[in-house]
């Protein structure tokens, strides 16, 4: 059994008796503590910023060409936070407890409590550093809410909140650069962690302009590299968004955990053709107002608006009448992929549902009506001002619709498909946030720790925020506490030149493969096999097939790979095959854990595993922990376990009917 | 900060641009108004009265130097400016982006050279004899021995060619006045909507009417509108 | 929706590093369906370049849902090409028609150096950032979120200039090579906010100061920036930002 290293005594005294309790480094001696951090989206920009004002030498590195690139800057909807500013009853145990239960009952409490916790102060930072939340006309901070709870407690900037926290924290960064607290370097991509005597103490960074390899040195590395999404090729995550810096420090000895429980998001706008390269997601916040249907019948030639009321299956209405439209992200994902599996899918490809906002503009377009204290109106004109509003609500989306689609949406319904949006696994942490290596930590979505099974929307904000401000400088500091006596190693040492060497030796292999297929290639396959297998709904058969199939990817990846280019050199083909090499890896590990887990919880679906009615069913006597994979070589994982104690919530089964 | 490293910020430049600018602004309407008494259909004796003042009086006499000062000092910036502003894009692009400007927005310096041109000719016309060569007199009914400047714009209004320039140095005036206008209020600082609008409509109507005005002189002397 | 497929020429700038001169290569793309997107159809011509062994052409993208900033591309004489209030990665392929010849350049400035193709170093806008844009508070200090009031109407105009993608849009469009849309929006963004306040002089000073030195051209309100701008920040924030730099320089000590 795993030792996650909670600290004792009740929930909610833990954090603050741990604050109160957890050593300091004094000023003169952070000044000479190096600290390495992967990453500059939320997680790594706050943390390198926090690290820096307490005057930690810090090194931040990015692969894009500037730290605010950091995907985080897509997320759209919003930041939770346990305010109860509109007081509806929200407060940190209810923040904390609809995570839990939103994670489907495989989050850590102790964690998750302190996400709840400070999750307030997030918001306080955020506003002090200039982020222009969205304000009532009272000049107060305004709410929203979001699925899987029922207080207003998300926190928003219009369609751009990840953009706006993401500025403030990179504005933090880049003032510690100007301080000389942090050293930056983007374009830059983590290729190994170098342990000594089994610490991490530094890392391999290849430049990604001139491909020089350089050495840096550590008393602690921090990952904040962001999920895996993009093991499934297509996804909502940017095209650079990978797993190679976790992937590296795992085949250095770092538990991976959860791989299998990835987050399939059901508002997504559908493939439409082979060359798609990336998806894109329409905001949670359209269900608020959208109806989501299909045809009545199979493989119906009509278009859309020509299908009358009484042949269309509102089917989410159907068969959760408690909350219809609104129902969690994994249920409405599973629900579309349903219909679209019996053959009821909409669209050239059948792989899409509709997602109509005609009654929603009708409704407003009568309360305009009404409002305006209007008589004799034309229905036309009803659903011109209709329009108007839904426009001020979710222009910007239905904008986006148009521009990818060319599309109305005004006029006809969206066409919508579920995409994998994030992941809930990732790097094994403990209650510090520091892997099995110690010295290695992960924050953000890098780490497993905090969202179970699934997460719930406006959370990955919060936890990247709260990992990076306000968690990370406590817990990094308290081990570096004991790092003092030991002097900055030079990077001359051996153990930075062997592993400088091994990378070295890997770039060279991958570009000496000269094969005949393109690396995109083989990631388009990858995505292909995990997506049909490990996808949506998984079974036993499909992922040993799974299995067996990626493992022989990876063989052809390594005989029939070309790299163009040279390798020192601005080399983007390089960069990928890199990553996609890393990504092969993965896929196999999430198909042995989703094999491993003979229950359906959350985004995990075992088609075995479910009740008559098709809803997922967990198995806490059997599943209740955490599943972390140590790599023993090639193909080879060992699972350790973690036990989930439940003291203060009862798990239940999830029910939205 | 100094005032020279303020005025020598890419900023202060445009400061330097956008002050004198108005500043000409202001001495196109006196310039215009005075010369409007042409029109006055009285032989010029109006006209030749309020150039006697511009010439004698003490106040103008200052102003004129200041006017000179500023216009040479609209001209250099302007041009250091462009040259610099060129400078910073070495290698330019295949396809130029012109929609998302206007044409004169961007050719402020050619409008502003041609202007220089006529600069040069209309002081040769006016400015040096008035100053310097000497102008034939003439006595006002009051008495008064004043310079007949409206004599010298009859005669040198009477070459077509100078006629021609004259009024495509207007129209030059106008495209220059209609971006640098609202282009200066903004350099000093006019961001309010409503105020900005405003600038926006003053400034078209300007551009038009106060070229419009100006070539209408020597279009009226040519043709014996006046005389 | 029928979909049509296109073929099209591509004329597009080829630069293997920063020390060497660059030429336009020509390129023929077929089958290209006008779903796609304009990078997807770079993407095909890439997958066929480096099987039939040449290098791919490089360039700047990552986001794909235009707000990362990342990608770039000058495309047929504007940035990010002929939709207006768009970026190159949201630019589909419907904008063209079959038989087409697109021309695609980078971002030409001399603050922008060429990495490769069309790949070009955009630093120069971080160190315009951390010449002061940024309001000094240290993690933790913050009071309460709601104990400070902001008008709806400057929280908003603060939140529409903080929409910058920093992509450099402005830049490329501007004839002067002009960094002042940018560098406005960060100060607007500021500026309007009480946040803001205790550094709004040095801010604007320092930022300008450092934008000079990056090697960006003067402002002369032309207005191209504004049009080429992927979200359309308003050149309204330009004269605001002059509007500080008066006030700021007059009364500095």
């Amino acid at each position: 059994m795993l030792d996650s290293k909670i600290p004792a005594g009740k929930l909610e005294e833990k954090w603050v008796d741990y604050k109160g309790h957890c050593k300091l480094v004094n000023p003169a001696n952070k000044r000479k503590m190096e600290v390495i951090i992967v990453g500059t989206g939320l997680a790594g920009a706050s943390a390198a910023a926090a690290m820096g004002e307490l005057g930690y030498k810090v090194k931040a590195f990015c692969f894009q060409d500037s730290p605010r690139r950091a995907h985080s800057i897509a997320a759209q909807g919003g930041i939770n936070a346990a305010k109860n500013y509109q007081n509806d009853g929200d407060s940190v145990f209810r923040l904390f407890y609809d995570t839990i239960k939103g994670g489907d009952y495989r989050a850590r409490e102790a964690n998750v409590h302190r996400l709840a916790e400070v999750s307030a102060n997030i918001i306080d930072q955020c506003v002090a550093q200039g982020v222009p939340f969205a304000r009532e006309y009272g000049g107060l901070l305004s709410n929203r809410s979001f699925g899987g709870t029922q207080v207003q407690r998300t926190f928003y900037a219009a369609g751009q909140t990840g953009q706006q926290l993401l500025i403030g924290a990179y504005q933090a960064l880049e003032r510690q650069v100007a301080l000389g607290n942090v050293t930056m370097y983007s374009r830059h991509e983590m290729l190994d962690v170098v342990k000594i005597d089994g610490k991490a103490k530094g890392i391999i960074a290849r430049n990604l302009i001139t491909g020089e390899l350089e050495k840096h040195f550590g008393h602690a590395v921090l990952l904040c590299t962001g999920g895996y999404g993009n093991v499934f090729y297509l996804s909502t995550n940017a095209m650079g968004s990978n797993v190679t810096a976790a992937w590296k420090a795992h085949k250095q000895g770092a538990y991976f955990a959860n791989p299998c429980f990835t987050q399939i998001h059901p508002t997504c706008i559908p493939v439409s053709g082979d060359h798609q390269s990336k998806l894109t997601l329409m905001s949670e916040s359209l269900r608020n107002d959208g109806r989501i249907w299909v045809p009545k019948t199979k493989g119906e030639p009509r278009k859309s608006i020509d299908i009358p009321e009484e042949e269309r299956d509102y089917y989410l209405e159907r068969r959760y009448p408690a909350f219809g439209n609104l129902v969690p992200r994994d249920v409405a994902s599973r629900a579309a992929k349903e219909r679209c599996d019996a053959g009821y899918g909409v669209g050239t490809s059948k792989q899409a549902v509709y997602l109509d906002f005609a009654a929603a503009i009708e409704r407003y377009g009568k309360i305009e009506v009404s409002k305006q204290g209007l008589k004799d109106v034309t229905a036309e004109h009803i659903i011109a001002m209709g329009k108007e509003v839904v426009k001020e609500k979710y222009g910007n989306l239905f904008d986006m619709y148009a521009k990818i689609t060319g599309e109305n949406p005004y006029e006809v319904p969206m066409r919508i498909y579920p995409a994998v949006h994030y992941t809930m696994g990732g790097l094994w942490v403990d209650y510090e946030l520091q892997t099995n290596v110690q010295g290695l930590y992960a924050l953000g979505e890098a780490n497993f720790s905090d969202h179970g099974a699934n997460r719930l929307g406006a959370s990955a904000l919060m936890q990247g925020l709260a990992d990076g401000y306000f968690v990370a400088p406590y817990t990094v500091g308290n081990n570096l506490a004991d790092e003092i006596y030991n002097a900055a190693i030079p990077t001359t040492h051996p153990a930075f030149e062997a592993a400088a060497k091994a990378v070295a030796d890997r770039i060279a292999s991958l570009k000496n493969i000269n094969g005949k297929q393109s690396v995109e290639s083989f990631h388009k396959r990858l995505g292909k096999i995990i997506w049909d297998k490990c996808g949506m709904a998984r079974n036993k058969e499909g992922l040993t097939q799974a299995i067996a199939e990626v493992q022989a990817l990876k063989k052809e990846f390594w005989s029939d790979v070309r790299v163009p280019g040279e390798i020192n050199e601005y080399n983007p083909e390089l960069d990928k095959a890199n990553r996609v090499a890393d990504f092969i890896e993965l896929g196999e590990l999430m198909c042995i854990d989703a094999l491993n887990r003979e229950e359906s919880c959350g985004g995990h679906f075992r088609e075995e595993y479910q009740t008559p009615e098709g809803e997922a069913l967990r198995d806490d006597e059997n599943f209740m922990y955490v599943a972390a994979w140590e790599n023993k070589g090639d193909h080879e994982w060992q699972l350790h376990k973690e036990e989930l104690k439940y003291d203060v919530i009862k798990p239940s089964q999830r029910n939205y009917k | 900060m100094t005032f020279t490293q303020m005025f020598t910020s890419s900023v202060g430049k445009k400061l330097i641009m956008g002050f004198t600018g108005i500043f000409l602004v202001l001495f196109l309407v006196v310039h215009a108004g005075l010369n409007a008494c042409i029109w006055a259909m009285d032989g010029g004796v109006m006209f030749n009265r309020a150039g006697h003042f511009m010439g004698s009086n003490v106040v103008p006499r200052i102003l004129e130097v200041g006017l000179f000062f500023f216009i040479f000092l609209h001209i250099i910036q302007g041009y250091m400016l462009t040259l610099q502003n060129r400078s910073k894009r070495a290698i330019g692009y295949a396809v130029n982006y012109t929609k998302g400007s206007k044409w004169y927005s961007r050719s402020m310096a050619v409008l502003g050279t041609i202007l220089l041109m006529f600069f040069v000719l209309h002081w040769k016309h006016f400015w040096v004899p008035s100053r310097i060569t000497g102008v034939e007199e003439v006595t006002l009914p009051n008495g008064l021995q004043v310079h007949n400047l409206y004599a010298v714009m009859q005669s040198t209004f009477q070459d077509i060619w100078v006629v021609v320039f004259y009024v495509i140095a207007c129209m030059s005036l106008g495209y220059h006045l209609a971006h640098g206008f609202q282009s200066a209020f903004k350099t000093i600082g006019v961001h309010n909507k409503r105020y900005h609008a405003m600038i926006s409509t003053i400034g078209y109507g300007f551009a038009i009417l106060i070229p419009l005005a100006f070539a209408m002189m020597p279009i009226s002397f040519y043709l014996h509108w006046v005389n | 929706m029928a979909h049509n497929n296109l073929n099209l020429k591509l004329k597009v700038w080829r630069q293997k590093n920063a020390n060497t001169t660059g030429a336009f290569v020509k390129y023929d793309v077929n089958d290209i369906s006008d779903e796609m997107s304009f990078l997807e159809m770079l993407d095909v011509l890439n997958e066929k370049l480096i099987v039939t062994g040449e290098e791919p052409i490089a360039f700047d993208h990552d986001c794909r849902e235009g707000i990362c900033g990342m990608c770039s591309l000058y495309i047929d004489g504007k940035p990010h090409g002929p939709w207006q209030a768009n970026t190159t990665c949201q630019l589909h392929m419907r904008a063209f028609k079959d038989g087409d010849t697109i021309t695609i350049e980078p971002w030409r400035s001399n603050a922008f150096p060429i990495v490769k193709d069309l790949t070009v170093d955009r630093g120069a806008f971080d160190r315009i950032i951390q010449a002061g844009g940024y309001i000094s508070v240290n993690t933790g200090n913050a009071v309460d979120g709601n104990s400070l009031p902001i008008e709806k109407a400057k929280a908003d105009a603060s939140f529409a200039a903080a929409m910058c993608i920093g992509c450099g849009a402005c830049v490329a469009a501007c004839k002067n090579s002009s960094a002042m849309l940018f560098l406005s929006a960060k100060v607007s963004h500021l500026a309007l906010l009480p946040q803001g306040e205790p550094e709004r002089k040095s801010r604007v000073l320092n930022m300008v100061a450092q934008m000079d030195k990056e090697g960006f051209g003067s402002c002369t309100n032309t207005g191209a920036c504004e049009a080429a701008c992927p979200k359309e920040i308003s050149i309204a924030n330009i004269a605001r930002l002059n509007k500080e730099y008066l006030g700021a320089s007059l009364t500095a000590e």
